[in-house]
């Protein structure tokens, strides 16, 4: 598995300023757990932090904030943590960690439903009003996606299968991390069901007038 | 005050962690916690909410201790990121699990390992220099973006930008630091 599609620039700055809301950090996160040199991009981005930090203007703490921090550590309640990289390595789960609290350990267990020929859906809740929304589809071989604009910003993080559109091929690992000025037509490879993360900052709203009419009732 | 030598934060991080030397760590907290507090000022805690945040952040530093890889970045990126991580738990209530998730992953991928921590100084170093001789108006991007934890929609409102153009201007600030980078690499 070759990774060839990645974040933006401007997304890894976000991600590493904290500036993307949680449906967006779970998708950035889910690709850098599957890829090195995205990883390795946002190590960078960090150290963009820590030289600002380094050379904030200081604020005055309390006189006795270090007495109080050692106070704190004589209850005995807050022991260093240990490193225990195991139980990860020894996992057989197919799902990215950053998405396994949210959905399982196994794409096969997730639930889907129905929203189009060929297309089924497994939405992700959030929990918080007006933020973007997250979800998963999973589209058959040879199906395509209908087209649309976007109303927003919209992130795509492929986990298996694969799908073709004007940018490319776009198999498991690659993320599409689209603007809002973006069009385009994915279409599912043959073979294979592409099951892909989603994340939009609006409903995506279709271009032409069957697409229209079939909105409401696809929410893709 | 400034540390100007990194090696020192490096080696103290390391005494926290292999000796829970607290010496070590009075020398981290006031180096850090003034930093610390101030940029939880920056993104909009009150005076008493960012004594207690920062608090809370340094006792995170020394919990966390044994997980600081120095091969993996400087001390003040770390920090940095423990910091981030708390102001999205505690000031904006979301949850900064997904960033741990990834670290944890970046700590067992075996690709980072075989860099040395010569190698990561020069990095840090190299980042310095590259952020120093940015044009100002892709700097006040940065610091608005990484210390005063503004979205880039809220920073293109402030400075009364196009979006687009907030974006571009990051993606410049960020190009030029990768091409210092490569470099080294
Ligand atoms: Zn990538
Ligand atoms: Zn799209």
């Amino acid at each position: 598995m070759k990774t060839t599609h990645h974040l933006d620039e401007a997304t890894l700055l976000r991600y590493a300023s904290g500036d993307l809301d949680s449906a967006f950090t779970i998708v950035v996160a889910a690709h850098l757990a599957m890829c090195d040199e995205c990883r390795q991009a946002v190590r960078d981005a960090e150290e963009i932090g820590g030289h600002m930090m380094d050379h904030v203007d200081e604020a005055p703490v309390a006189s006795d904030a270090f007495e109080k921090l050692m106070a704190r550590l004589d209850t005995g309640e807050n022991e260093q943590i240990e490193v225990d990289l195991r139980k990860n390595a020894q996992s057989d789960s197919d799902v990215p960690l950053p998405l396994r609290e949210l959905i399982g350990e196994h794409l096969d267990d997730v639930s889907w439903r129905l929203v189009a020929p060929g297309v089924r859906k497994h939405e992700i809740r959030m929990g918080k009003k007006g933020e973007s929304f997250l979800y998963m589809l999973n589209i058959s071989p040879g199906m395509a996606v209908p087209e649309h604009g976007h109303g927003g910003a919209e992130m795509t993080l492929i986990l298996s299968g694969a799908y073709r559109d004007k940018l490319g091929v776009f198999g498991p690992g690659d993320v599409a991390d689209l603007d809002e000025h973006i069009e385009h037509q994915p279409i599912v490879e043959p073979g294979e069901a592409c099951i892909c993360l989603v994340a939009t900052e609006t409903p995506t709203r279709f271009k032409d007038l069957i697409s229209r009419l079939m909105q409401p009732f696809v929410r893709i | 005050d400034r540390v100007d030598d990194p090696t020192l934060l490096k080696q103290a991080m390391v005494r926290v962690a292999k000796e829970q030397d607290r010496d070590a760590f009075h020398f981290l907290f006031s180096y850090f916690a003034p930093r610390v507090k101030a940029v939880l000022l920056k993104a909009g805690s009150s005076e008493s909410q960012a004594e207690d945040l920062m608090q809370d952040v340094m006792m995170t530093v020394w919990r966390k201790a044994k997980l600081y890889a120095p091969e993996r970045g400087s001390v003040n990126a770390w920090v940095f990121t423990v910091a981030r991580n708390a102001r999205i738990d505690l000031l904006r209530r979301a949850s900064s699990r997904p960033y741990d998730d990834v670290y944890e992953i970046e700590l067992e991928s075996d690709v980072a390992s075989g860099e040395d921590e010569m190698f990561e100084t020069e990095r840090a170093e190299r980042v310095s220099e590259a952020l120093a001789e940015l044009p100002e108006e892709q700097r006040q991007i940065i610091e608005l973006g990484f210390i005063e934890d503004m979205s880039q929609s809220e920073i293109a409102e402030k400075l009364d930008l196009p979006l687009g153009t907030v974006k571009s201007r990051m993606r410049l600030a960020y190009g030029k630091m990768k091409s210092k980078l490569e470099a080294v690499r």
